[in-house]
């Protein structure tokens, strides 16, 4: 141990053991849900505006197949976008996500070691499960949980999902979320987000969040807010629903005569739906009433996709269950 | 006995705990006394992490209960038979015979035997935890069971001199058992518990506080406490404090200091934000009037006394109060600049999808306000501009931040534009009342709007028939009903409210029917015409014809020329249904009124002045006048309540029931033409002297509005309505002698008419 430290310090048994950057608390996060036994998925690869929508969570959670995956989810919220200058917002961050399916009984537990793995002791911080309930308005899911307190912060969302595209979830799945910057700024004693350690301090070329996001924040904020062409984008919106709907009403045997009924892709194109409602939104183009409507649109291709994929996995569990 | 019950859980959030503790009481011993136990007493307790029962004195076991039931004759036919043996469940070797007069008939006599405690209790346990009346559960897990969250363990002792046992019970996997744990981190292990006080006291070991009123104590002394030793004091919130101590199991109060640089901040917003966002306490410095600390609850001792805690808690309110400075100061540059941004965003805002955005609704206000300020001593330029300025601050950010702050910043935002202190305080003001015990406004401009803007919001939603019903009131109109009452009566308000009325509702009916997306429905139109959508007259195409006018609207509407409108998205199955004309402005005006009226007697009842004294007011004209319609009953209320009141009631009410059996007898009405030369006896003539006397006094005090003089002198009546009662018989075998007196007794009516319509007085 080759830290100084100091009478303060030596109180608290984890200042020793601190993540160092941003992604020592990532690397960590993915390391103890690793030896836990989750899955640990890689980001899905399109436009999300939370680790929810990665189908490994919203498609997964139906069903009746055990599932548990933790992935780091980039995230967009156009509307949320600051031009890099706000310490807390961005239009583009991280979430890190953790699903299991049927959620353990000490689930709660396992989250806190999380925090002890990333330098929050629990004996030391005043940490908290305080009522949150999380409903999702576009993918037809809402479950009842908390957000998680670490010293009147909120760190995480805690949710049992009970139902997901219009679908009672049976088993439940027990869902983490955690804000990377947020969290990983508290850990780090950051001010501003663009100041926090990226990498190690240390190394040979130490890059701050600032240096790998500012100048992107900067950018996106102005095409989301003033130049993302609205116009295409509603074209670009019914093309998406259009596109799912017409994925949804395919014959479910292909040329060759195989059932393959294609929820995934479906729902791939409800996706796109929603993160162009949302750049829609950002662009200010969408009236209160609209909104509603808009917000309904989605949900109903999210629920559609929900309802072949419960189909889908019931025929293959059975299939499944049959071979064995 | 005694019986420990602790259903042990994930976090329950802090709102639902009270209801909880008391749903696990009333469950519990209202299933054991129906079961035939007794107890002495109970009491529940909460954490956040469980709810906890303990009943005292629980008899061992049940009483055997013997029931007997007499069934039909033994000779009665087979059939009957069969049924009593199988609603009684017995054979017929079973049944016993007994001679009755009619002859035999057959008894069952099933003795029930007493049942243990433990059987009890496990069975009443079960059922309570799975019908739990929680406002909102879940499942978790494979499992089917329902909790607020995942429930772990359960405790169920039985304990007496012999020793405590364990009831035996399963509940979804979960077996019941003596163990349980202690605070989350400071004491996680389990342990064995024999009965409450020893749960309690060991829970208290393991650094939990069980009794919420005990956290709730040592909070509210802690914080105190630490107030006082910076000279400080906390700013009052009963609600705040019995949510933290539903937050925690181990109340561990902080002080922090709020950094100098936000303290220019309005003291609401700090509070607010506090509150909101981090349920923190006010410090308030009463020297200098601010709010300059805070205490937050943690709910762990530290090694280090909490300075990380507290370190954390700072930073997290150091930046949403950097928010709050931030939305202060471009608000405030909007404020000075004039609030036209504002203004033209109030466009934006729905205020119901039926009657139009919010400016829609300033517009109606203003103007209502204009016409009411003369009323209650406005100035109407003044009371309009309020109108104008009272609802820009929705569009602020800081009331985009915090609805709750809504009127408060309003009135900051109109002091930094340097309107006058009149508009500022009605923008302020003009919520108010919320709730019954709220104040209610005085200064003029304030009532006025206050007063405008709960009419519009009451002609508006009675305009698009979205009252109040049963239990179902989701945009709060009996408040608003209770709003405009406290307005008036508070500041005597002497208004008529039916033409206001009539007024707004034809405001709102033309904000609704001008709606694009709303089709109309005109019932006689001609001239081909059959449909206005959107202030347009359109013929069977579609094609505009004709613009209608606001003035031709609302005199069609009078006429009852409008009728039901559909959405245009629902408008294809109307074809099914009829037209039906809307209330016109004066119906209304008349059923909005009477459920002010009704309101009213809610109101008056609390201050003792009984509904039926009401009714017999409101049956008089003026009954709009709500002021008026008080003053009436209040001094009805004395007289009926004073030492001669009910004999004067009787006697008016006898005289007003032989007349109107008289006058169904006889077809006639008897109003006019008593004459005293026909009075036979002293009484009579007594008195017609009285009624000479009376009737004079009475119609002048009611003119002068003078209602206690007006009861004196009907009460004078009272003496020689009695005597005359007393001394003579009304229908007499002379007709005109008959005749004269009914005449009479209508004298008495008329005086009584007066006054109220003392007929709906009970008693």
């Amino acid at each position: 141990m080759t830290s100084p430290q100091t009478d303060h310090a030596a109180a608290i048994t984890d200042a020793a053991d601190r993540p160092r950057c941003f992604q020592d608390v990532i690397l960590r996060l993915q390391s103890y849900w690793a030896a836990t036994g989750c899955a640990v998925l890689q980001p899905y690869d399109m436009e999300v505006g939370a680790g929810t929508f990665h189908p490994a969570t919203t498609l997964r959670s139906l069903g009746s197949r055990p599932w548990a995956a933790a992935y780091v989810q980039p995230s967009r919220r156009p509307t949320d976008g600051r031009y890099g200058e706000n310490p807390n917002r961005l239009q583009h961050y991280y979430q890190y996500q953790v699903i299991i399916k049927p959620s353990p009984p000490d689930l709660q537990d396992l989250y806190l070691g999380s925090l002890k793995a990333i330098g929050l002791d629990p004996l030391v911080h005043d940490v908290r499960f305080v009522e949150d309930d999380w409903e999702s308005p576009t993918l037809g899911a809402w479950g009842l949980g908390w957000e998680v307190w670490c010293d009147g912060m909120e760190v995480s969302q805690f949710t049992y999902f009970q139902q997901v595209g219009g679908h009672d979830c049976r088993p439940v799945s027990g869902e983490l979320t955690y804000g990377l910057e947020r969290l990983a700024m508290y850990v780090l004693g950051v001010e501003h987000v663009m100041d926090m350690p990226f990498n190690a301090p240390g190394s040979p070329i130490p890059l701050t969040y600032g240096d790998v996001f500012r100048q992107t924040e900067r950018e996106y904020s102005r095409w989301n807010f003033e130049q993302a062409d609205t116009g295409m984008l509603l074209a670009h919106f019914k093309d998406a629903e259009a596109e799912c709907a017409r994925i949804l009403a395919a014959p479910e045997t292909d040329s060759a005569g195989r059932h393959i009924p294609m929820a995934h892709p479906a729902y791939d194109q409800a996706i796109k739906a929603s993160h162009i409602f949302n750049l829609l939104d950002a662009r200010g183009v969408i009236s209160v009433t609209e909104r509603q409507a808009y917000i309904g649109r989605v949900r109903a291709l999210a629920k559609a996709c929900a309802d072949l994929f419960v189909t889908t996995e019931a025929a293959t569990g059975a299939n499944t269950e049959a071979a064995a | 006995m005694d019986l420990l019950i602790e259903l042990f859980s994930e976090e329950i959030p802090a709102r639902m705990q009270p209801r909880a503790r008391e749903d696990l009481r009333r469950l519990m011993t209202d299933g054991l006394v129906e079961a035939g136990l007794t107890y002495a007493s109970a009491g529940a307790f909460s954490t956040p992490r469980r709810l906890a029962l303990a009943v005292e004195g629980l008899s061992a076991e049940s009483k055997p209960v013997r029931e007997e039931r007499k069934g039909p004759r033994v000779d009665a036919p087979e059939a009957a038979v069969q049924g009593f043996l199988r609603s009684t469940g017995l054979t017929l070797e079973q049944l016993e015979r007994r001679a009755e007069k009619k002859g035999e008939v057959f008894f069952a006599v099933v003795e029930k035997p007493g049942r243990k405690a433990a059987e009890i209790v496990a069975e009443v346990l079960e059922a309570t935890i799975r019908d739990f009346p929680w406002p909102k559960s879940m499942r978790w897990g494979s499992g089917s069971l329902r909790w607020v969250r995942p429930l772990h363990s359960i405790i169920a002792v039985l304990s007496d001199e012999a020793g405590a046992r364990v009831v035996p019970l399963t509940v979804d996997g979960i077996a019941a058992g003596d163990t349980t744990r202690g605070h989350r981190f400071m004491a996680a292990d389990t342990f064995r518990v024999t009965g409450f006080d020893d749960y309690a006291a060991k829970l208290r070991r393991a650094k939990v506080m069980l009794d919420p009123a005990e956290r709730e104590a040592a909070i509210r002394q802690e914080a105190a406490n630490l107030a006082f030793a910076r000279g400080w004091e906390i700013v009052p919130d009963d609600a705040l404090m019995t949510e933290l101590a539903g937050l925690v199991e181990w109340p561990v109060p902080l002080m922090g200091v709020i950094e100098d640089r936000f303290l220019d901040l309005p003291p609401e917003v700090l509070q607010t934000s506090m509150k909101e966002h981090q349920k923190f306490l006010s410090a308030r410095n009463p020297r200098t009037g601010r709010i300059e600390g805070y205490v937050t609850v943690a709910n762990i001792e530290t090694p280090d006394d909490g300075a990380t805690i507290l370190a954390g808690n700072q930073r997290v309110l150091a930046a949403r109060l950097s928010d709050a400075a931030f939305f202060w100061e471009n608000d405030l540059r909007e404020a000075r600049s004039g609030m036209e941004a504002w203004a033209e965003g109030l466009k934006a805002v729905t205020f119901h999808a039926k009657l139009g955005s919010q400016a829609d609704r300033v517009e109606r206000i203003a103007a209502l306000a204009r016409e009411i300020a003369p009323i209650v001593g406005a100035d109407a330029g003044e009371a309009e501009q309020a109108a104008k300025v009272a609802k820009l601050d929705l569009r602020s950010a800081m009331v985009g931040e915090f609805p709750e702050l809504q009127g408060t910043m309003g009135r900051y935002y109109a002091q930094a534009a340097g309107l006058p202190d009149a508009v500022a305080d009605a923008a302020r003001d003009h919520y108010s009342p919320l709730g019954p015990s709220d104040e209610v406004p005085s200064a003029p401009a304030s009532v006025a709007v206050a007063l405008a803007d709960k009419l519009d919001t009451l002609t508006g939603f009675w305009a698009i028939d979205e009252k109040p019903t049963g239990s179902k009131d989701p945009f709060a109109l009996r408040r608003a009903a209770l709003g405009v009452i406290r307005l008036v009566l508070g500041n005597g308000v002497r208004m008529a409210l039916a033409p206001l009325l009539e007024g707004q509702a034809g405001e709102a009916y033309w904000a609704y029917y001008q709606r694009p997306s709303m089709l109309g429905h005109l019932l006689s139109l001609g001239n081909g015409v059959t449909r206005w959508t959107g202030g347009y007259y359109t013929d069977e195409s579609g094609q505009v014809a004709l613009q209608m006018s606001k003035e031709m609207f609302l005199h069609k509407l009078s006429r009852h020329c409008i009728a039901t409108e559909y959405d245009i998205d629902t408008s294809i199955d109307r074809t099914g249904r009829d037209p039906k004309p809307v209330l016109t402005q004066i119906e209304l005006s008349a059923d909005l009124l009477a459920f002010l009226h009704d309101r009213l007697k809610v109101h008056l009842r609390d201050q003792g002045i009984r509904h039926d004294v009401i009714d017999a007011v409101l049956a008089m004209p003026g009954s709009d006048d709500l002021t008026l319609v008080v003053r009436r009953a209040t001094a009805l209320n004395a007289m009926l309540g004073s030492e001669g009141g009910p004999n004067l009631l009787q006697g008016l009410k006898r005289a007003a029931n032989i007349l109107a059996q008289a006058e169904e007898k006889d077809g006639v009405e008897y109003s006019f033409g008593a004459d005293p030369k026909f009075a036979e006896t002293d009484e009579e003539r007594a008195l017609f002297a009285a009624l000479d006397a009376a009737e004079p006094q009475i119609a002048a005090a009611m003119r002068a509005e003078d209602f206690p003089a007006a009861m004196s002198a009907i009460a004078a009546l009272r003496a020689p309505i009695d005597a005359f009662f007393e001394a003579v018989q009304v229908n007499a075998d002379n007709q005109i002698l008959r005749r004269n007196r009914l005449n009479l007794l209508s004298r008495i009516r008329e005086a009584g008419r007066l006054i109220a319509d003392f007929g709906k007085v009970e008693g």
